[in-house]
């Protein structure tokens, strides 16, 4: 991170969004120590500090992605903590939580401790590291969550994995439960998943592919949430992707069970039909669904059954990417497109507003991981994001190490301008360039 | 990686054979009605023709296939041009090589074709996108194999001199089979009826959505066969069962085996095909795969015919053109040319 | 300038005619060492035509066989096929025979030579003789015709068409200016 300044900072006359609070209003906004210092219309400015002007911008708390993979350690060809947080910061991200599966997987508190070391050397914003549920995430035995807990693991999750055996899984949420920290769920019956490449179905069908049922999502969800309602725990369902889930979910919160669950921009966006398009750049585990379950997805979002809107950023190779569909991996980059597709795919259609848009990018993604940010309160740490919500660019390529996206090319809204993390400044671009007031 | 779309028929002309999906009815009659002088060069005692001279076939087979390569590969010197061959066991493939490194590496040995099997679908499509060389599949997963499919209908229409109104059956594995897709594509662009008929577990998702409302779907064999012209039985992957796709190959046969009794069933001059190689007392009697109405030794004949004919029209630097020159007439020419071959 | 019919049904007559005779004093071996060879497409009916004025003149039910050069091109690619690729048909041998090549318009000579090319992979036949129409010149092969109907001077890139009344419904050679096509169905 670069070096915090002591100059005061004013944000001057932006749109000031904090779901949090509720509060989506033309506000002044004033950054002193690494802290929101104080709130209030027509501020002056501080003696000594520089005024950025915010007119037509949204100010809204740093989003946080509770789901990034930064490929460290192991696979840092394709990303780094390094690279992956500077295409987060390029995002408007500014807390990332990093999943365990690397090489070899965070299944322990040393696990813990260096993605802690390695964020603090080379990290641009926070990263707050999960580890595995079980050892090696071979799904067979409980690693110590307890340790990693206690090392700073914020979530455990054996993501890329679904933890296969119900009785595993049921100790391991109370277990968790013990500690306060929640498990993150990958939805995913193995045995209907098979050898399975791309959504089941006609375009399946056609293209030759092996399929992948929906009821490998939806019935890994019922377990999971069922397992829940039995020990009381909260589950996280992270990356859910179909109708089903959405509906088991949606019923589960009706009958109280502690549930919360993310979707990926990509979900709400795309359809199977976009590996007609872009090949291996469409696919991801869990895979790109019908028309139906898009919308679905995005009517969870709208009515809070999905409560977090997470990328599943998953860097990989150009070389391991151009290959055969099947031999190929699963996973595609997503941090630096989170909030424009958010903007011009759920925004701009009406589907959500800013401030229930926000709330799912920055606010609940912090509370189900009860992190200490994603609000702007006078006190809170000034993890900020300034979006120009009008100005529209053409995505052509990303800060990260890898490029495996289907969104190259397309023309999105709502990019971030200015990034803070504790009121330093990560991400700036010209035109919001801070002058002093003097 | 630019991977291009399959659904609209193209308008441009086609650099590459990658399915039968892709193809018109036009285009499809095109190479027919080339594969008939072709296979007519077969009578003569010279079978060569200097049609390709000069120009270099590469024969790229990530999977085994003797009778696939050894068919493209005299179809390849019937024309006169010279051919490479190139099987994944003894290749860079087992040292790492990448599919894109390894189609690339043929490219600078400037070849014209690639003629391509690879167990991962899409793969033709693939290296089709990265190389200037014209890609011929030659059967990709179980996405398509359309000169085996080409080849079946230019047996069926040397027969039955027409395809419009047949009723095609075809048995077994479509789940996993190639030669069923590239099968339902042709047939049922040039207007035939076809049954898929299998074990329910062997029939892949929406079918019928893809291929549209000339297509049904049965697990009942007989009455598959009721009223059929043609019955394609397709070659059962005797490793299916461990996938418990079906309880025993015993199983299978009893209620799947296509066998003289049941072929009664069908009209009584009802074509039998196989693409091969045959698991006799498995899918198919012996006494039906040599009986009178099996065409499968033809199939191997018209094979040769059809994938001459479709490197001579893929050759040229464009590839197979949209639109036939004189479309029309040569549409009618394929029925006309074919009626006169009685 | 607008295409200009050159030849009429009553001038292709008397030139095959012409061109039977000319055969006729030209080739000494027994009537039974003779076949003809039509070049698709329009040498096929031509040679049709060529065999009935030779039966007249003594030489009574020649065999005629047919050949399709596509695959013997040496242009492969480089311009569209004909969209029918026809049969080659030669129902006899020709090892030994006296071959009368026909084709109806002489231009470059490529055809002939791809013709002369499949021809002998059939047999050694003991002569081969071209039958032509008209001649238009501009060989780009040392290839001339032994028998020819009409020698038209053209410009290189004027064209000339044969029509027949098998194929095109009228019997006429015209002569159309670059670009141009006369009285085209197809």
């Amino acid at each position: 991170m670069t070096p915090s300044t002591s100059v005061p900072l004013l944000i001057k006359g932006g749109r000031l969004i904090d779901p949090a609070h509720n509060r989506d209003e033309v506000l002044d906004l004033v950054v002193e120590g690494g802290r929101v210092a104080r709130l209030g219309k027509n501020v002056t400015p501080p003696a000594g500090a520089h005024v950025m002007e915010a007119a037509g911008m949204i100010v809204a708390p740093g989003l946080v992605d509770i789901h990034v993979h930064l490929r460290e350690p192991g696979q840092e060809g394709a990303e780094t903590i390094e690279t992956g947080t500077r295409s987060a910061a390029a995002g408007g991200i500014t807390s990332v939580v990093a999943m365990p599966n690397t090489q070899p997987a965070i299944d322990s508190a040393t696990g813990i401790r260096f993605v802690l070391r390695r964020a603090a050397e080379t990290a641009h914003i926070r990263v707050w590291p999960s580890g595995s549920i079980t050892l090696g995430r071979a799904g067979e035995k409980l690693a110590e969550i307890g340790g990693m807990v206690k090392a700073g693991a914020v979530a455990v999750t054996d993501d890329g994995n679904s933890v296969p055996d119900a009785q595993l899984l049921r100790r391991a949420l109370e277990y968790a439960k013990m500690f306060d920290v929640t498990v993150m769920e990958h939805s995913e019956d193995k045995s209907l998943m098979a050898d399975g490449v791309m959504n089941e179905g006609p375009l399946a069908t056609r293209l030759g592919h092996r399929g992948i049922p929906r009821q490998s999502e939806s019935i890994a969800a019922g377990r999971n949430i069922a397992l829940a309602a039995l020990t009381g725990a909260h589950i996280h369902l992270t990356h859910i992707s179909t109708r089903e889930t959405v509906d088991l979910v949606r019923q589960a919160k009706k009958k109280g069970i502690t549930v919360t669950a993310d979707c990926t921009p990509h979900h709400f966006t795309l359809t199977e039909e976009a590996v007609v398009r872009c090949g291996t750049n469409a696919k991801m585990n869990p895979p790109l669904r019908a028309e139906e379950d898009r919308r679905a997805i995005i009517e969870g979002l709208k009515d809070g059954t999905i409560d977090c809107i997470a990328s599943d950023h998953a860097p990989h190779s150009r070389a391991s990417k151009e290959q055969e569909f099947s031999a190929a991996p699963f996973g595609i980059v997503g941090l630096e497109t989170l909030l424009p597709l958010t903007v011009t795919q759920l925004i701009e259609p009406g589907h959500l507003s800013w401030i229930e848009a926000i709330r799912r990018m920055a606010t609940n993604p912090a509370k189900v991981l009860s992190l200490p940010v994603g609000d702007l309160a006078e006190g809170s740490p000034a993890d900020i994001v300034i979006i120009n919500p009008v100005e529209e660019r053409t995505v052509t390529g990303f800060s990260s190490k890898s490029q495996n996206s289907p969104f190259l090319g397309w023309t999105l809204r709502g990019f971030a301008q200015v990034v803070m993390v504790e009121g330093r400044i990560v991400l700036r671009r010209e035109a919001l360039r801070p002058v002093s007031a003097s | 990686m630019a991977v291009s779309a399959g659904r609209a028929e193209r308008k441009n002309a086609m650099k590459d054979l990658l399915g039968l999906e892709s193809l018109s009815a036009e285009q499809i009659g095109y190479i027919l009605d080339v594969a008939r002088p072709m296979k007519n060069l077969f009578t003569r005692s010279i079978k060569k023709v200097p049609a390709l001279r000069g120009r270099t076939v590469a024969l790229l087979f990530f999977e085994p296939s003797t009778r696939t390569r050894s068919s493209f590969e005299l179809a390849a010197k019937r024309l006169s041009a010279d051919t490479l061959s190139f099987t994944a066991s003894t290749s860079s493939v087992t040292k790492g090589e990448s599919l894109l490194d390894t189609a690339k590496t043929y490219e600078a040995m400037k070849v014209d074709f690639l003629v391509m099997r690879h167990a991962a679908s899409g793969a033709p499509e693939l290296v089709a996108s990265a190389v200037k060389a014209h890609v011929i599949n030659a059967g990709d997963g179980s996405h398509e194999h359309p000169t085996q499919g080409l080849l079946d209908i230019f047996t069926i229409l040397e027969k039955k001199r027409k395809i419009e109104g047949l009723k095609v059956v075809i048995l077994g594995d479509i789940l996993h089979s190639r030669v069923a897709r590239s099968n339902l594509w042709g047939l049922t662009k040039l207007g035939a009826h076809v049954t898929v008929c299998g074990p329910s577990t062997l029939i892949p998702a929406g079918l019928t959505d893809v291929f549209g409302p000339r297509v049904t779907v049965s697990t009942d064999l007989e009455e598959a066969l009721d009223g059929a012209d043609v019955i394609n039985v397709l070659r059962l992957q005797r490793e299916r069962q461990q996938g418990d796709y079906f309880p025993t190959l015993r199983e299978y046969t009893e209620l799947f085996g296509l066998t003289t009794d049941r072929l009664r069933q069908a009209k009584p001059d009802c074509l039998v095909l196989h693409p091969g190689p045959m698991n006799r007392g498995l899918e198919i009697s012996s006494e039906v795969a040599d009986g009178p109405r099996s065409q499968i030794l033809d199939q191997v004949t018209n094979g040769i015919a059809v994938r001459m004919a479709v490197l001579h029209l893929f050759a040229g630097p464009e590839g197979l053109p949209a639109t036939v020159p004189d479309g029309k007439q040569t549409a009618k020419a394929v029925q006309t040319t074919f009626k006169a071959l009685s | 300038m607008t295409a200009k019919r050159l030849y009429n049904e009553n001038d292709i007559r008397s030139a095959l005619n012409e061109m039977a005779q000319s055969l006729v004093a030209r080739v000494s071996v027994p009537k039974s060492q003779w076949v003809l060879v039509g070049i698709h497409r329009r040498g096929v009916p031509l040679a049709g035509r060529l065999a009935a004025a030779l039966d007249e003149r003594g030489f009574s039910s020649l065999p005629v066989g047919s050949l399709d050069i596509t695959f013997y091109r040496d242009d492969a690619g480089a311009s569209p096929l004909d969209p029918v690729v026809q049969d080659t048909n030669l129902p006899f041998d020709v090892a030994g025979k006296t071959v009368i090549l026909v084709d109806d318009v002489l231009f470059s000579g490529r055809t002939i030579r791809c013709a002369l090319d499949e021809l002998m992979d059939f047999g050694r036949p003991a002569r081969v003789l071209l039958a032509v129409l008209v001649d238009r010149g501009h060989r780009e092969l040392p290839i001339q015709a032994d028998v020819v109907g009409k020698t038209i001077p053209t410009q290189r890139d004027e064209r000339v068409d044969v029509h027949l009344s098998e194929m095109d419904g009228e019997d006429a050679v015209w002569l159309s200016p670059p670009g141009e096509r006369k009285g085209k169905t197809r």
